[in-house]
């Protein structure tokens, strides 16, 4: 083999990498929340919306689960300056990784709402709540605790593996970041390995947190490991 | 020379003794009864004989052969001298009642297929089973289970047969069926380890009750000095709750 | 715009760019089923190694685990991106397609093999103690006890995951693989209008994606029936003999 690792040269632009790691929380936040309200919305008309909006929410989903994001990405950034709309890269790539989230979140919120069952929905209403109290105490709360799991897993996994599609574009988050400090410094093995460290800890950082909150505020027990 | 003896057997789980030694012993053909109240580690012996569960302290001996619990090639051969029959039949779901009852001698015994075949056929009809040959357990109600269990097992040629409350999970109108088939097998001379909660069909089966209670052999008798005759406060106790309905 | 496209459509639909799009699908699929498969053999392995008893096999227990863990926290992109310069430190001419089937295999192994172990154990460990008290060794009770009761349990997921990862492959264009997106990619950089090109990338994995989906959700239903139900369907002539 005629490769010497320098894993030195790799770690001593570890402070530049973590400007990449921010980067990728952002994305991530941002997507996240975006897709979140989406989702909330897509969820909302597939329960209770007519034939149209439902079928509306259904083409949604359907499109962009089975599409690959960084198409829907390429799309936004090479396609969309022909209609006349010019998009920087970072927008481009948080457009299109929040729609893409917004479908996969409207399924889990949709699960949630569905686990809602309609005797607890009677009892609270035989003890004399108005819809909005129900709404307020009993649907939401059930809801939130039945679906934190999959947000929070869902939220690493945005994390993990939706913000690093920037990197094709030029985006500078994580992998970004590795690639550009890989083309001047050469030491490519060297750089992803790191990052690759650095993912996994941002994952576990991420996951350890979610699970905290999650068994503090609903008492749910969520997968750490 | 007893064909089963259980020496001080002990066995602990982390802080928790389970079974505080025990004394046991079962002569050839003999039918012993394990009774005693949840939790008194009746189910447990037969699960540390089967080696499922590892002993802390003492001695089992099958025919004055000490079995060394930490010897794989030990259980081995002691599982091929006993068998046991679970309180739920654990009757393995992916397979229809011929292939639960011929899988163990075939694959693992090494006996010849078709001679295992005929003896499984004969051991349902046995059981009274004989036309269930190709149903699966999930057809077949708990009692009709339990006897592809017994089968299944005696399909093994024990010299020893474990029941484990095998009839505490069936709905009472399928006990019988079973206990039946308990009692042909006393009459042929198995040698069998029962536990169980029917007093009935242990006064009239067992040659000899041992009472438990918290890991510990309270007391050991006939059933008619047991159930009628009990020495031990705490075996007069237990006989008083369970024979007053 | 819209012009532009009508007028781009008969050359971008030459038969030379059709031949090459739908060799491009087949590389995509290729990859995808052949990572995948071997992925699901890996996965197995892995359980099976990380289920080993003892003192001594305590290392590779360990390893099993920690195999598992990581290559589930990193990218799909940054995994081929270091599969590329791995293998290329020692062998400077590898195929780029194997390189990438590579890639799919060690990341899908990560996630297969949560999916195995997860089917393994919703078997009642009753059934593996009757199987114990018997003296199945543990590979005859994976064999015969466990793995065809927990068949509906892996399979569903593990092939909507190995249908999901069609997309992911779109990645492996960053390394050169002569996939869809990589076609896709080369076509806009020869002129043709974004909106049309990845429109119709967009639409052609939607036309592997989708169906796929559909049938492994068949998949699903089929096998959530009971043992004597299964054996029932499989008896159910196809053709006779």
């Amino acid at each position: 083999m005629n490769y010497t690792f320098q894993f030195g040269v790799a770690f001593a632009q570890l402070p530049e990498l973590l400007k990449g790691a921010v980067v990728t929380f952002e994305l991530g936040l941002l997507t996240f929340w975006g897709g979140a309200l989406i989702g909330l919305l897509g969820a909302s008309l597939k329960t209770f919306g007519g034939p149209i909006l439902r079928r509306a929410a259904n083409v949604y989903v359907i499109f962009f689960t089975n599409t690959p994001a960084l198409i829907q990405i390429y799309f936004l950034y090479f396609g969309l300056p022909e209609a006349g709309i010019l998009w920087d890269k970072f927008t481009c790539v948080l457009i299109g990784l929040t729609l893409n989230a917004g479908a996969y979140l409207t399924e889990i919120m949709r699960a949630g709402f569905i686990s809602v069952r309609r005797t607890e929905m009677e009892a609270a209403e035989t003890l004399g709540m108005s819809v909005w109290q129900q709404i307020r105490f009993v649907i939401v709360p059930h809801i939130a605790k039945a679906i934190y799991p999959a947000l929070a897993n869902f939220f690493v996994v945005i994390l993990v593996m939706g913000t690093s599609v920037g990197a094709v574009i030029g985006v500078d988050e994580l992998t970004g970041q590795a690639i550009n400090i890989s083309t001047e410094n050469y030491r490519w093995l060297e750089m992803f390995t790191l990052v690759a460290g650095i993912y996994v800890v941002l994952t576990l950082i991420a996951s350890l947190s979610l699970a905290l909150v999650g068994r503090w505020a609903f008492r749910v027990k969520a997968k750490v490991f | 020379m007893h064909h089963l003896q259980v020496k001080d057997l002990s066995s602990a789980y982390g802080p928790l003794t389970v079974l505080r030694s025990v004394n046991l012993t079962l002569s050839k053909g003999e039918v012993v009864a394990l009774i005693g109240p949840s939790g008194s580690g009746k189910s447990t012996i037969l699960r540390v004989l089967m080696g499922l569960t590892p002993p802390t302290a003492g001695e089992v001996l099958v025919d004055g052969a000490a079995i060394d619990y930490r010897s794989a090639a030990s259980i081995r051969s002691a599982r091929e001298r006993m068998a046991i029959v679970f309180q739920q039949y654990n009757l393995f779901q992916n397979m229809d009642v011929m292939r639960n009852v011929t899988i163990a001698p075939v694959k693992i015994q090494g006996r010849p297929r078709a001679e295992v075949e005929a003896e499984a056929v004969r051991l349902l009809a046995k059981v009274g089973l004989a036309d269930k040959h190709r149903a699966y357990p999930d057809e077949l109600s708990g009692g009709q289970q339990q006897r592809v269990a017994i089968a299944r097992a005696l399909a093994l040629r024990p010299e020893i047969l474990l029941l484990d409350e095998v009839t505490s999970a069936l709905d009472p109108e399928l006990v019988n069926e079973v206990l039946d088939t308990i009692r042909g097998l006393a009459a042929e001379g198995m040698t069998m380890l029962i536990v169980s909660h029917e007093m009935g069909f242990v006064r009239e089966v067992a040659a000899k009750v041992v009472m438990m209670d918290k890991g510990q052999v309270v007391e050991v008798g006939s059933p008619r000095e047991i159930f009628d005759m009990p020495k031990t406060d705490r075996a007069r106790e237990f006989v008083g709750k369970i024979l007053r309905h | 715009m819209l012009e532009r496209i009508v007028r781009e459509i008969p050359e971008f639909f030459s038969p030379q760019n059709v031949v090459l799009l739908l060799e491009a699908m087949g590389t995509t699929l290729a990859m995808t089923i052949i990572g995948c498969v071997l992925g699901f053999l890996l996965a197995f392995t892995i359980v099976f190694l990380r289920q080993t008893p003892g003192r001594l096999m305590l290392p590779v227990r360990l390893a099993a685990i920690l195999y598992v863990e990581i290559f589930r926290r990193i990218p799909f992109l940054v995994v081929t991106y270091l599969v590329l310069f791995f293998i290329q430190a020692f062998v400077s001419d590898a195929s780029l397609f194997a390189i990438a089937v590579i890639a799919v295999c060690i990341y899908s192994t990560a996630y297969t093999a949560d999916i195995i172990r997860g089917g393994f154990e919703s078997v009642a460990r009753q059934q593996t103690e009757a199987a114990v008290a018997m003296n199945f060794s543990r590979w005859q009770t994976l064999v015969s006890v466990i793995i065809p009761q927990s068949w509906p349990v892996i399979l569903p997921p593990a092939v909507a995951f190995a249908v999901g990862f069609i997309k992911d492959t779109a990645l492996v264009s960053q390394v050169g693989v002569f996939e869809l997106t990589f076609r896709g990619k080369e076509l806009n950089n020869a002129g043709f209008s974004g909106i049309l090109v990845f429109g119709t990338i967009a639409f052609l994995y939607f036309t592997m994606s989708y169906p796929l989906s559909r049938w492994g959700r068949w998949l699903e239903q089929r096998l959530a029936s009971s043992p004597s139900k299964r054996s029932q369907q499989r008896l159910r002539p196809a053709h006779r003999p």
